[in-house]
């Protein structure tokens, strides 16, 4: 038998932080800590490599492939927040439109690949710049493809009538990783195709 | 009320210090001795030693008057603060803590970090910005898979394990500065008495410098782990006076002579798979991947000092190295007996 | 309180078949269960590392001795250090902060119970997977080998160059593996504490257990990652022909050790910090005070959090830095023995002015104390890095470090069984034999490393299968190993003392230590849904505030 409660001063409003937010935001530091280490990889070795092809001879900047993945940010923000307000056909839609732009993000680093692979000889093997740019840009790439994952899996449970309004919260916090995909886009674009070239 | 206990410690330690310094002085005048242990920290015969040592002892002082303050305080409040058999079961008076007393212990200690620090500072640049004087030897130390290799590249000497250089008059400085490199896997240059020790590692040249102020045997051995044989990659150094050092230099330059003694062995050596590894100047054998062999018998050990450069242990090590340093690169010949006693009397031959 | 179980649901009677009980614990979501689990884990590697390093003490028992092989002795070593780290030290801390956060913070699980049940088998599997390397390395025809790169892997050594077979995948995979689990366990225990505290909990009047597992969990999200980072590279490297750390392509060896280490030095924070939670619980318990300076402990240990991530390359004072970088990370490392020597005092000022119990927790916990202040300055000797260019890499440093390791951490290890195995078994364990496990231990732990620092002051290196007579090293060697008889033997009567205890020992009662936090206030073991009502608090020691109405702390907090 405990008898631990001691009566509180007033009635006390106890609020604390949704685990669900707190625990994505730390899964993000860890991440983020994984990703620092590849980019300072990448950054250390930049102009080091002994041979093969440099960053300025085949690296293109894939603008048309950003622009997509950076507006799938805006469009599953549009998509939480019309679940949080209760607009559930809304809601699929612009999650079913986050889904189709980071599809299209990964057919352009697919793309970008087999043009680098087959016709500039450029392979994780081949020297220090591919052994970086493919581990860090695949690392992102392999980030983009989990959360296609879940994404389509959520889509999957709206398209059979199971995701509603109370869901919104859970949605926020998947919706949190997908800005976090995102945000490390931006970065990795940033060292690959403007410091290290 | 609950308040804090005042404490006298402050002229304690003072007086603790007092005592250790006294004692750290005494100390620093009459450095260990080496007949403890040839390889001792604390029997320093070359400047970067010495000064390492100097801190050394400073830092140890320092230490040793912190444990004794804090451990006489942990011993007395263990004693004085048990529980009496006829304790009244009243709890003590609760104090939650104050700022003066922890103001007080976080000072204090940044205090003593701050002059640890300043007098660290001081030897490290004393050592890696050392500069060179124009009397230094330059030596390049490449460190293999369990052996060491040095060339002297201003006196065109190369050769293997064992390192001679020249003593240094603290008047009239000849150090010797060893640039380290590494052919496969990290190594660590180690004498104890002549320097801290410093890694090799492929692709980071390093560097570090001695000036050994008595001539003598100095020993060490390899101090970053480099694979299955890392423990017997052991060091020598031969600190010579100029004319030894010199004559030794002059004898190391020679290429091996022909002769008729060890003539069959000679071609045994030539025609076995020796020449891949090994270079004898003067013979048709240049391989890089083992020890320079052309004045073998000029070294007193063998394998990087595993044993001593006797006529068995050189036999066996060609028979079956595996017999002396399990795990060493160099394979097991296959000759016969005969091979192996020709191969053994043709080095014998290289002094 | 009776501890006789009622028959609740979900809760197993003796009749119940041992296949239902063994499914009951394999699909477990309970953080006790889990923590029992990852504690009982770890007790099982505790025993194999210690075999390991009594192969290794015997072997350098005298110079020239071939008691095994090299070939063996580097296995030894490597698996050693990896088994004690990581399959070890995290799971027993990680069992422990399991079992106790909710408890002590009045919750009835942790925030994720299926993500803990997740990362307890992914350490779990890590550590079978490193083991497997036995006869799997080498494919099961051949004898198979076990990882010989030392824990820290330093390459190129284990590159396929050097590293030829399949040892080396083995470890960075169960490294890969079991860190994902403890990434896992750090973001439950931060959810845990930040989300789930019982009403009236502010972060203030959290217990010091919580927040110091908080500032732990928070490393191990620092620290585990960059770790991972590197595993994926040397896998890239041995794999898909990377060269991340391939010297021959232009790439470097010391960026590797630049990862490690960032890895490496929070590494010991995250195992050491948890030891200072057992020490700001029990200590005062046993001293019948409050903890002195709370606030100034948990600034204290969150400052140690934040230096710890910069003083990462006093690892690599030997590798030729430059001056500016080897001064830099000097004062960095000193300036960590601030905040860590103010715990010291806060300790033991937590004792002054007490009525101190020598019970076999605080037997222990006074001997972390004598002997982390020994380890913290022999940290300090290592920091001055000329001092290190001696040191470093000699069994200097290998007593240094196992002085922290068994001399703090395990110390406070055993003080924290036996405190909380009456908790967590509702039996009080032998005080007479807890006793002799004490003494016998503390003799073990001293011959063997004090003695550990003179082989190292007289050019001893780490990581040699055997050494030279005439070194002067021998008799040391001697000493160092008679020691570990000792200490296996007090750990013999350790695990004895469990076991038997668990089955014989009298019953405990809820609150046999007449303790002040939460988790004494439930019975012993606890129910599986902790509380029967959520308790709300308004001070740091809500049962002193119940045992002492007239003098509760939230008057002088």
């Amino acid at each position: 038998m405990n008898a631990t409660s001691t009566t509180l001063p007033a009635a006390l409003e106890w609020k604390l932080p949704a685990r669900g937010q707190v625990g994505m935001y730390v899964l993000i530091g860890a991440e983020s800590a994984i990703f620092t280490i590849f980019v300072v990889a990448y950054l250390f070795y930049v102009g080091k490599s002994l041979s093969g092809p440099m960053p300025s001879e085949v690296l293109s900047p894939p603008i048309l492939y950003t622009v997509c993945l950076l507006s799938s940010s805006l469009t599953i923000h549009f998509a939480a927040r019309s679940l949080r307000a209760g607009k559930v056909q809304s809601f699929a839609a612009w999650w079913l439109l986050t889904i189709m732009l980071g599809a299209i993000f990964l057919y352009g680093t697919a793309s970008e690949w087999h043009r680098l692979i087959y016709k500039e000889g450029l392979t994780i093997a081949t020297n220090l710049f591919g052994t970086t740019y493919y581990s860090l840009v695949g690392l992102h790439g392999f980030h983009v493809i989990v959360g296609l994952f879940a994404l389509s899996t959520v889509l999957a449970f709206t398209i059979f009538g199971a995701v509603k309004q109370e869901h919104a919260e859970r949605v926020d916090v998947l919706s949190l990783y997908w800005h976090f995909v995102d945000a490390v886009w931006i970065v990795v674009f940033t060292v690959v195709y403007v410091i290290g070239r | 009320m609950r308040c804090a206990h005042s404490s006298k410690w402050p002229s304690a330690l003072q007086v603790v210090q007092l005592v250790f310094w006294c004692v750290a002085r005494a100390a620093a005048t009459e450095p260990a001795s080496p007949a403890l242990s040839p390889t001792n920290i604390f029997a320093p015969a070359s400047t970067p030693a010495k000064s390492i040592f100097g801190l050394s002892i400073f830092v140890l002082a320092v230490t040793a008057s912190i444990f004794a303050v804090v451990f006489t305080l942990l011993a007395y409040c263990v004693v004085k603060f048990r529980k009496r058999i006829n304790d009244d079961g009243r709890e003590p008076p609760q104090v939650y803590g104050s700022n003066q007393v922890e103001l007080a212990w976080t000072v204090i200690p940044v205090l003593i970090v701050v002059a640890l620090f300043m007098a660290t500072v001081r030897v490290i640049a004393d050592v890696q910005k050392a500069s060179r004087p124009d009397g230094a030897i330059e030596v390049i130390a490449i460190g293999h898979q369990f052996w060491w290799e040095y060339r002297y590249p201003g006196l065109k000497v190369i050769t293997a394990n064992e390192l001679h250089v020249p003593v240094s008059d603290p008047t009239h400085p000849t150090p010797t500065f060893i640039r380290l490199l590494s052919a496969d896997t990290d190594h660590s240059f180690w004498v104890p008495r002549l320097a801290g020790k410093t890694d090799l590692i492929p692709n980071h040249p390093n560097s570090l410098w001695i000036d050994p102020q008595a001539t003598g045997l100095y020993l060490g051995q390899c101090a970053q782990y480099c694979g299955t044989q890392h423990a017997k990659m052991l060091l020598r150094v031969y600190v010579q006076s100029g004319e030894d050092f010199d004559r030794w230099i002059e004898q190391q330059r020679q290429p091996s002579p022909a002769g008729d003694a060890g003539a069959q062995g000679q071609r045994i050596f030539e025609t076995t798979a020796c020449i891949n590894c090994h270079t004898i100047r003067g013979t048709v054998a240049n391989g890089r991947f083992g020890p320079d062999l052309t004045h073998l018998m000029s070294r007193h050990t063998i394998a990087a000092g595993a044993v001593l450069n006797t006529t068995e242990n050189l036999r066996l090590w060609i028979q079956n190295p595996n017999a002396i340093k399990p795990g060493s690169l160099m394979p097991a010949m296959e000759l016969n007996d005969g091979e192996l006693d020709a191969l053994t009397a043709y080095l014998e031959t290289l002094r | 309180m009776s501890t006789d179980a009622i028959a609740l649901p979900g809760t197993e009677l003796a009749s119940t078949p041992v296949a239902a009980r063994l499914h009951a614990w394999i699909t477990t979501v309970d953080h006790k269960r889990l923590g029992i689990l990852y504690i009982t884990y770890a007790l099982v590697f505790l025993v194999i590392g210690g075999v390991e390093a009594t192969i290794m003490r015997i072997q350098l028992i005298r110079p020239h001795n071939d008691f095994v092989s090299p070939q063996v002795f580097n296995r030894m070593f490597t698996m050693h250090g990896t088994t004690m780290i990581f399959f070890v030290a995290m799971p027993v801390m990680f069992g422990f902060a399991n079992y106790l956060i909710p408890l002590m913070i009045g919750a009835r699980d942790m925030a994720f119970p299926r993500l803990n049940a997740f990362s307890f088998w992914m350490t779990a599997f890590g550590g079978l997977l490193l083991y497997f390397s036995l006869v799997g390395a080498n494919g099961l025809y051949g004898a198979g080998n076990a990882p010989d790169v030392g824990w820290f892997a330093y390459a190129p050594l284990t590159s396929r160059t050097f590293s030829v077979g399949h040892s080396t995948d083995f470890w960075t995979l169960a490294l890969l593996v079991s860190g994902f689990g403890s990434i896992g366990t750090a973001i439950n225990i931060i959810a845990t504490v930040l989300s789930m505290r019982c009403p009236g909990m502010t972060l203030a009047k959290m217990p010091l257990f919580a927040w110091l597992n908080l500032v732990m969990a928070g490393l191990v999200i620092l620290a585990v990652s960059p770790l991972t980072a590197a595993q994926i590279m040397l896998v890239i490297d041995r794999y898909l022909g990377g060269h991340f750390f391939d010297t021959q392509a232009g790439g470097s060896a010391v960026i590797w050790m630049h990862f490690f280490w960032v890895f490496g030095h929070p590494e010991v924070y995250v195992l050491v910090i948890p030891a200072f939670a057992f020490a700001s619980e029990i200590i005062p318990v046993f001293s019948r005070k409050p903890i002195f300076g709370y606030p100034v402990m948990v600034g204290a240990t969150v400052a140690i959090g934040f230096i710890s991530m910069s003083v990462w390359a006093h690892h690599m004072f030997t590798v030729g830095m430059s001056s500016a970088a080897n001064t830099f990370f000097v004062i960095s490392t000193m300036a960590i023995a601030v905040p860590t020597g103010i715990k010291i005092f806060n300790w033991l000022a937590t004792m002054w002015g007490g009525k101190i119990e020598f019970k076999t927790p605080m037997l222990f916990l006074i001997a972390f104390l004598f002997q982390f202040l020994i380890a913290g300055l022999t940290g300090v000797m290592l920091a001055s890095a000329p001092f290190d260019w001696q040191l470093g890499n000699s069994y200097f440093v290998v007593a240094h470090f196992h002085y922290v390791i068994v001399g703090a951490i395990l110390f406070c290890l055993f003080g924290a069984f036996y405190y909380w195995f009456p908790k967590m078994s509702g039996k009080m364990y032998n005080e007479t034999l807890g006793k002799l496990h004490f003494w016998l231990f503390f003799v073990g732990f001293h011959l063997t490393f004090d003695f550990m620092h003179i082989p190292g002051l007289l050019g001893m290196p780490r990581r040699i299968y055997t050494y030279e007579p005439g070194r002067g090293w021998d008799t040391w060697n001697l000493i160092v190993t008679i020691g570990v008889f000792f200490q296996a033997a007090g750990t013999l009567v350790f695990l004895g003392n469990l076991i038997w205890s668990y089955f014989r020992g009298r019953l405990a009662g809820n609150d046999p230590w007449d303790a002040w936090t939460l988790e004494w206030s439930t019975d012993s073991p606890p129910p599986a849904y902790n509380f029967y009502t959520i308790p709300s608090v308004q001070s740091r020691r809500p049962l002193w505030d119940l045992k002492h109405p007239d003098d509760p702390d939230w008057k002088y907090e």
